[in-house]
């Protein structure tokens, strides 16, 4: 990076102005959440659980704080307080729901990653590339006509159900919104003077986009991937929820949940524990992206 | 006006024909073999050829194209794998509980988000607004079906007021359908409700701080014939669009409150379809719910004429 790339990439982030940030409660406690959340997701193995894929018949659909006993990898049997109760199969509920913060947290980050990566190059492409402008947005506008679940849906019901292939149907919905936003950016900043002086004196079209356009497109873009994380993690568990998603004996949220729904009117708990991590984790993420989007962008603010 | 209405109509079309060739595409460019996936894990070559054969994927690319949109112009939507009947006569069959929930959910969702919209903008930064605006937040938080389980908890299983799932159809009598989609309605109104009640106390805000809005009350009206005579009308067409653009929402919302409550429309059949990976009618859904969600906001675009004297074609 050269040191004019640098500076301008450093003073998108200096936006943030992180010590100032640190002192606003909108930003801190969601973030402070997320990241026991993120420690919860990486220590599962050591945080009481036992294998969440552990099938015990005997040991089926019982109460939070049940007393059982599960059978050691030496074949021994140990006593095990179930804090979250059993689910139909007998499966550890405390346990599932630790290791779904693993699924929930990757989905949110990856499908964040990759719609803001493909969307911010289709983007500048769009934005910049005027013959491809027209077939690009003209692609995009009939992406965003398809609802959003409907287009993830019909993505993962194409291919043999996993982690990526959930992750490309999320982040696929995304990308049109993420385009949108970095196309109206690269044209309002290629009016600018520095931009047609670099033109003028020669610069090649690419170093173009990655020494003045890209780092104008960093700030919005972190409020954006905030909002499409969110919008990520409550899609897998819907997919998951409705059976279509991460393959079931898994443990995601969603996955717990579908499990629970035909003994929910007797064991209600089986949806009870990862409904509300789901609803946390998300609201979490939104109100950090909000907070952030108001401390980047007070001009995003007016949009919903 | 007429004018106006017929190029807007007519530019819907390279849309459509483009959500049109994305679902087409969609089975041709999976990296796997669609028809094996079809076919199941159990089937055999021969199967899988068949299936292959029936869908057409053994023909060149654009023969493929030109049979696909040349049968969608004439209104066929293909054969289900599934129920092994007409795509066309399985959705007409569904259409019923899903039009009904759809229409009751906008109804109780603008009812509810516009007067909150309204109330938090009027009192900015009193305890009611940040009670509006944290369900907001909430509202696009916890997913439908949480939502949905937690009003069977409370409504149907322990108060037993309500039926814990299921449809009515209206031709059985007009309380029992009105009993049964009224958590499917609540559960799918909250998301919307969100949307709505925050959009409409943005754009309210922003209509309050203009100097007309001080001009009124300079003139000695009382805030109610402010919000009704200025402010409201001012502040209709941003609201009115994202009850169209929210219609997305809505849609999504369906597959899973009709999952949820165990009705059998639309959003049910596609869960069903997808599950049978029946993929001729998770095509035509697709298709039937991106035209409806694309001619629901044609007709906005066009309301925006009766509502905004300003804005002409």
């Amino acid at each position: 990076m050269s040191d004019r790339a640098y500076t301008q990439t450093f003073s998108a982030l200096a936006k943030l102005r992180i010590p100032a940030a640190a002192k606003e409660p909108a930003i801190v406690i969601p973030a402070v959440i997320l990241g026991i959340l993120a420690l919860i997701a990486i220590l599962a193995p050591w945080l009481g659980t036992i294998d969440p894929a552990l099938l015990d018949p005997t040991q089926r659909n019982k109460l939070p704080g049940f007393v059982g006993q599960i059978t050691l990898a030496d074949g021994a049997k140990a006593p095990f307080t179930f804090h979250m109760g059993t689910d139909n199969l007998g499966r550890d509920i405390y346990s599932r729901v630790v290791y779904g913060a693993r699924i929930s947290l990757v989905i949110g980050a990856m499908v964040a990653i990759v719609a803001t990566a493909l969307g911010l190059a289709i983007g500048m492409v769009a934005g910049y590339v005027r013959w491809s402008d027209g077939l690009i947005m003209r692609f995009m506008d009939g992406l965003m006509a398809i609802p959003p679940i409907l287009l993830a849906i019909a993505l993962v019901s194409l291919s043999r159900a996993g982690l990526t292939a959930v992750i490309v149907a999320i982040a696929i919905p995304e990308i049109p919104r993420v385009v949108r936003l970095v196309r109206s950016i690269v044209l309002s900043i290629r009016e600018e003077p520095y931009v047609e002086a670099a033109v003028t004196a020669g610069t090649p079209t690419p170093v173009l986009l990655f020494r003045h356009v890209l780092p104008n497109c960093i700030a919005p873009l972190i409020v954006q991937a905030t909002f499409v994380a969110a919008s990520a993690i409550l899609v897998e568990s819907i997919l998951s929820f409705l059976g279509v998603g991460i393959p079931p004996e898994v443990p995601s949220w969603g996955n717990i949940m579908s499990a629970g729904r035909q003994y929910f009117r007797i064991f209600p708990h089986n949806m009870l524990y990862p409904g509300v991590c789901i609803a946390v984790t998300v609201l979490c993420v939104n109100v950090l992206g909000d907070a952030l989007r108001d401390r980047l962008d007070p001009k995003l603010r007016k949009r919903v | 006006m007429f004018g106006y209405i017929l190029r807007r109509l007519v530019s819907t079309i390279p849309v459509m024909f483009i959500v049109a060739l994305i679902v087409f595409l969609m089975l041709r460019l999976t990296p796997s073999d669609p028809a094996a996936i079809i076919a199941g894990d159990n089937a055999n070559a021969q199967q899988v050829e068949m299936i292959r054969q029936q869908l057409g994927l053994d023909k060149p690319l654009l023969v493929q194209l030109w049979v696909w949109l040349s049968s969608l112009l004439h209104g066929n939507l293909g054969e289900s794998f599934f129920f092994k009947k007409s795509v066309t006569s399985l959705i007409a069959d569904r259409i019923e509980p899903t039009l009904a929930l759809a229409a009751f959910t906008l109804v109780i969702a603008v009812a509810i988000a516009v007067p909150l919209g309204i109330f938090a903008a009027m009192r900015r930064g009193s305890l009611l607004d940040r009670i509006v605006m944290g369900f907001s937040v909430m509202g696009f938080s916890v997913p439908a079906f949480v939502i949905g389980y937690a009003l069977i908890y409370v409504f149907a299983i322990k108060l037993q007021w309500l039926p814990v799932q299921g449809y009515s159809r209206i031709a059985n009598g007009f309380e029992p359908w009105l009993r049964s989609l009224i958590l499917p309605s609540l559960t799918l109104a909250v998301i919307y409700v969100a949307l709505l009640a925050r959009m409409t106390r943005t754009s309210l805000l922003e209509v309050l701080g203009e100097d007309y809005i001080r001009t009124a009350y300079s003139r000695g009206l009382t805030p109610l014939q402010v919000l009704v005579r200025h402010a409201l009308p001012n502040a209709a067409v941003p609201i009115i669009t994202v009850v169209g653009l929210g219609v997305a929402l809505l849609i999504g919302g369906v597959v899973v409150t009709e999952s949820v409550f165990a009705i059998p429309g639309i959003g049910r059949l596609t869960v069903d379809a997808v599950l049978a990976r029946d993929y001729p009618t998770i095509q035509a859904i697709i298709l039937l719910f991106s035209f409806v969600y694309v001619m629901i906001n044609l007709i906005i675009d066009v309301s925006y004429t009766l509502l905004d004297p300003r804005i002409r074609y």
